[in-house]
């Protein structure tokens, strides 16, 4: 049954927010600190540990597989519900935040590749 | 008319899937046609998104009568749910594979990122705690940017540019990985995970990878997903301390 899988899904979600959230009280920061980082982490522990088991339940799967697949489609409708013109009186800083930060990623490539490699010889 | 605006106001929810369906068909056909695939569709159909939010108020194209339900589907509830879900994507097996040099990239690539991207912004105007989280965090991706703002409690316009930096990062990384990827190295899956790892943006680093290499696009994609795990989760929390720390 998909809802099994959509069941599992919201389970990670609201253990993660919930974490989040009692981590946040703990360090007296407001809000939820990490809680969507902490559901996906939950979500991929489960799936490993069901894959273990091998618990294969093409179903189940396929109800989490259908909310992934919506994920570009939400982020569409957020970004068409933010306040844009208030944005763009700082457009500048996002397009130089964009390619100056992604260069210092890629400037960060070929050293750690060489590291990797270098760990593999030893 | 004001039957068309009561119904679709009544069923806002739904009339938001009709519109982004539209959205996304359009940005996927010219994705293919006129960008011959160079810009993902996702690229494209995220900008068309924030041009439509410039045309309405303080809550986007969603203060526009008849079109509130773009605010429920974009809400905070739906994205991280959609975003959670992304996360069978990844196998923490495949990850543990590349070990120390794995979980070193998934954290230099955030606070690299974070830190250029939060950097700018200090330098451009954003000079409080909360915003240059939220920039930085745009300059990981476009899901951490405003995951954070909701969390740190940034204002609407700020989370809006942290959008917009990790939507440029996104077409940036999508165009010019092909012609770089020689000099980077970008031709065997060690490295495209390295290379996911650092630059972490899902969408831009599958269409990069696609346009270098198909094979490869796994392995980026793979790390890319943790990539934004990480991000979620440490940007709002230690980089969101450290920066309360310095600023």
């Amino acid at each position: 049954m998909k809802i099994y899988g959509v069941a599992i899904l919201a389970g990670c979600f609201l253990v993660g927010h919930l974490l989040g959230d009692v981590l946040g009280k703990l360090l007296h920061m407001n809000g939820n600190l990490g809680g969507v980082g902490f559901a996906m982490l939950f979500l991929i522990l489960l799936h490993d540990y069901f894959n273990k088991k091998n618990w294969h339940q093409a179903e189940t799967e396929s109800g989490i597989l259908f909310w992934s697949t919506m994920y570009i489609p939400v982020v569409v409708a957020m970004s068409a519900s933010q306040n844009v013109k208030a944005a763009l009186s700082g457009g500048w800083v996002a397009i130089l935040a964009g390619v100056l930060a992604t260069i210092a990623c890629y400037a960060f490539i070929p050293l750690i590749d060489r590291m990797a490699k270098k760990a593999k010889t030893k | 008319m004001e039957e068309l605006i009561s119904v679709l106001e009544k069923n806002g929810f739904v009339f938001a899937l009709l519109l982004v369906g539209i959205i996304i068909y359009v940005s996927y056909f010219i994705s293919k046609k006129i960008t011959n695939n160079h810009i993902p569709g996702a690229a494209i159909a995220i900008s068309f998104g924030l041009v439509l939010a410039y045309f309405g108020g303080d809550k986007g194209f969603a203060s526009v009568p008849g079109f509130t339900g773009l605010a429920f589907l974009g809400g905070t509830m739906m994205r991280d749910f959609a975003i959670v879900s992304t996360a069978m994507g990844a196998h923490f097996s495949e990850v543990k594979k590349t070990g120390f040099i794995g979980l070193l990239c998934l954290v230099l690539g955030t606070i690299v990122a974070f830190f250029v991207g939060g950097s700018i912004g200090y330098i451009m105007g954003y000079k409080d705690a909360k915003s240059f989280a939220t920039i930085g965090a745009g300059a990981c991706t476009f899901i951490v940017g405003p995951v954070t703002g909701g969390a740190v409690g940034a204002s609407s316009d700020v989370i809006a540019i942290s959008i917009a930096i990790g939507v440029i990062k996104s077409v940036v990384v999508s165009i010019a990985t092909p012609f770089f990827a020689k000099r980077l190295g970008l031709d065997n899956p060690q490295t495209a995970m390295i290379f996911g790892g650092l630059v972490g943006s899902t969408s831009g680093v599958s269409a990069g990878l696609a346009a270098t290499d198909p094979k490869l696009v796994p392995y980026g994609a793979l790390t890319a997903t943790f990539h934004t795990a990480m991000g979620c989760l440490i940007c709002p929390s230690i980089l969101y301390f450290l920066v309360q720390v310095f600023i």
